[in-house]
């Protein structure tokens, strides 16, 4: 289909699918503290963005409140802990040296392409105006879960994790209009709850390992090494 | 008020006044107060059950039946007999200056969210729900995990929170492909996601779009069953964190996500079973081949464990292996033998880690090198693990065996050729236990070890159980495993 056939709102919900993508990448390949946790910033506004958007199309009022559900919490509320968190730790001017940066990409465009490879059979079944949607939410939520293998460093670690509940949200409201109402607070609660224990867990592995490089979490293995470390 | 509020709301209640409880003698009480409480309170409900067959709440936020009413009684039971255990051992912790009073406040408040976070896991009737209650109980746990603060619990609450945050989030990215997929069949957004509604419809849901959402539930629900080569988590969580933390997480938690990943099958199955759709046993597969991966490879790790919690929370990953692929095989038979081992297995799994917890004490550490004479040391706490042991690895005529047996008879039935891969796996997990528990238990005492204040009532309590279940199974419960083989395979196995 091409893409001039698509109405107005729909190219727009396809702009903001391809700049949270975007955002996904730069995300992976950023080595710098305060400009990683801007660009998750960044990704949460976007797809707040795009639920108002989809709510203006669908006029599905109650996803008005999760755009400013998500926009408090995913781009002011997270950003701002973090912020709070890595200067208290003084780890702000931090830049983690990511192994392989050039095949971590490669490998994300590999998820992408493989997304859509997943997606197809669903984008034939679906009536909805915002079909390319899925696959690259789809497409989010891996390369965050890339982010989490490739990244070494505990703060970037939650921003993968977060930036994969960012992916997940944007499924559930292009493909879906949202998810029911209670399931959404639940959701939302849950994250409130994760954000504030990592925050916790920053410190302790601070206290821990004197660093927040999980590299150095390495006491419990299946190793022989490991276990004569442990003795 | 309609019981299955009560039961949510006792040990929610229970939790926050157990957080403003200074005094760690009194909320040790308090905790096994509230837990029994909770217990009585699902009684009636599966009293109400009982008499009136399955109900679903006004507002359909809540539907019990055949297949969660006994898990709920069992989560309760369990939530007692750990708390019985948990008040000297807590107590022990704090003598050793382990913990201070302010985190067994956090203690003992954790231990009331995480069972209300399983019980609502059980009882609601929301796909969404149920992923929002399983994510609460890592969030309840991951920091009991790391209550000691020593760098190896940190780091094993650390891997505990991402790996399960990592696996949990596909499975609401499967949940999302549900809603999706009865978003077309229902138009109706607020049932979407309710389980009675979808189950009605689930013959017209897309099987393309339920057998990705199925991979996904599966590998989500799935860490945190602990199935390989998503288990990392499980053996550290359980060997760093404290023991009656090991012991509900065994017991507990992991049944509730098999549970889940139960309730999603049924719901793929039936959808799988259009005619045009080539592989309608594909989720029936999937739990086979992951399970069975997981009965094999935990039960080779046995025997390189030098920690005797790490050892058993692998015996954990085996059995639910096990309960896996029985409830992949499907079939009355099957299934009705799977539904006896989780309840068996759960009973069984947190005698075990009471007794362990009992051991460690008396031995002061947990490796298995160190721990030496129980049974000359504290009789009770050495025969309660070596009967425990017996029981776990299928000696007649406990429970475990009487499970293990349904569900090896239905291997052989439709999958003869696998029976040798399941035999000698249980031979080899029941020599891997057998070989370090033996010194453990029989061994030369070593100089100055005295025997501690020990409660065996809940282990003894647990291993009564299993072996009354192995010689006779009381109608009631006959009933309702039959009922919830009905449900899940759609024929009665009595």
């Amino acid at each position: 289909m091409n893409i001039v056939d698509f109405s107005l709102h729909e190219q727009a919900i396809l702009l903001f699918a391809a700049l949270i993508l975007f955002t996904s990448f730069a995300l992976l390949a950023q080595q710098r503290m305060l400009a990683s946790i801007h660009v998750f910033a960044w990704q949460g506004a976007l797809v707040a963005g795009a639920t108002v958007l989809v709510a203006i199309v669908s006029k599905q009022n109650h996803l008005y409140f999760s755009a400013a559900l998500t926009f408090g919490l995913k781009a002011v509320f997270l950003p701002w802990m973090l912020h709070r968190l890595v200067n208290q730790l003084g780890i702000q001017h931090h830049v983690e040296t990511v192994v392989r940066p050039a095949l971590v990409l490669l490998g994300a465009a590999a998820l992408v392409v493989f997304s859509y490879y997943v997606a197809l059979p669903i984008e034939k079944l679906s009536l909805l105006s915002t079909r390319n949607t899925i696959a690259v939410s789809m497409a989010v939520v891996l390369i965050g879960m890339l982010m989490m293998v490739a990244r070494r460093q505990a703060v970037s670690q939650v921003l993968g994790f977060m930036s994969m509940e960012n992916g997940l949200f944007f499924a559930a409201v292009v493909s879906t209009h949202g998810m029911p109402m209670v399931v959404e607070l639940g959701i939302a609660f849950d994250v409130l709850v994760a954000a504030v224990l990592f925050g916790i867990f920053f410190l302790q592995i601070r206290d821990s390992i004197e660093s927040l490089d999980v590299d150095r979490l390495n006491r419990l293995s299946e190793t022989d090494q490991a276990e004569q470390t442990r003795e | 008020m309609n019981s299955v509020y009560l039961i949510l709301l006792l040990p929610l209640s229970g939790a926050l006044l157990l957080a403003m409880i200074r005094s760690p003698v009194v909320a040790g009480w308090l905790n096994i107060g509230i837990s029994v409480a909770t217990f009585l309170a699902s009684v009636n409900m599966a009293l109400i059950v009982l008499r009136d067959g399955p109900f679903l709440t006004d507002n359909s936020m809540f539907y019990i039946d055949a297949f969660n009413v006994y898990l709920i009684v069992l989560t309760s039971f369990v939530g007692i007999t750990t708390a019985i255990f948990s008040r000297p051992y807590m107590r022990y912790v704090l003598s050793e200056g382990w913990v201070n009073p302010k985190r067994m406040r956090l203690y003992h408040s954790m231990y009331q969210i995480f069972l209300v976070t399983m019980l609502l896991a059980l009882t609601t009737n929301n796909l969404g729900i149920l992923w929002v209650a399983i994510e609460g109980a890592t969030l309840a746990t991951v920091l009991l995990v790391s209550l000691y603060r020593t760098p190896e619990s940190v780091e094993a609450a650390w891997k505990y929170f991402v790996l399960c945050g990592v696996g949990i989030a596909q499975a609401l990215f499967g949940t999302v492909l549900v809603y999706f997929a009865a978003d077309h069949v229902l138009h109706m957004p607020e049932a979407g996601l309710q389980w009675t509604v979808l189950y009605s419809v689930a013959s017209q849901l897309d099987p393309t779009v339920m057998s990705i959402a199925f991979v996904f539930l599966l590998v989500g629900y799935g860490t945190k069953v602990g199935l390989v080569p998503l288990h990392n988590w499980l053996p550290d969580a359980h060997s760093e964190g404290p023991t009656p933390m090991s012991a509900v997480l065994s017991g507990l938690l992991l049944n509730v996500a098999l549970y889940a990943v139960v309730r999603c099958k049924m719901l793929v199955d039936p959808a799988l079973a259009d005619p045009g759709w080539g592989t309608p046993q594909l989720a029936g597969y999937l739990m086979m081949a992951f399970g069975l991966l997981s009965f094999v490879v935990a039960g080779l790790f046995l025997y390189r464990q030098q920690d005797i919690k790490r050892m058993f929370s692998y015996s954990s990953i085996e059995h639910m292996g096990l309960m896996t692929f029985a409830f992949g095989i499907g079939g009355p038979l099957a299934t009705f033998g799977a539904l006896l081992h989780m309840t068996v297995h759960s009973l069984t799994k947190s005698a075990i880690f009471i007794a362990v917890g009992h051991a460690t004490h008396i031995a002061g550490t947990q490796f298995i090198d160190k721990i030496r004479g129980l049974i000359k040391t504290q009789p009770a706490v050495g025969w309660g693990l070596l009967i425990g042991t017996a029981t776990i690895a299928g000696f007649p005529p406990f429970g475990v065996f009487m499970s293990e047996f349904l569900m090896l008879t239905a291997t052989m039935q439709s999958w003869p050729w696998l029976t040798p891969v399941l035999l000698s796996g249980l031979a080899i997990a029941f020599a891997g236990l057998f070989r370090n528990i033996h010194p453990m238990v029989y061994g030369a005492v070593p100089e100055g070890q005295q025997p501690v204040q020990a409660n065996m009532l809940p282990v003894a309590l647990h291993l009564l159980i299993v072996l009354w279940l192995g010689i006779s199974i009381p109608s009631f419960l006959a009933n309702w495993f039959d009922q919830a083989t009905l449900l899940i395979t759609g024929s009665h196995f009595l």
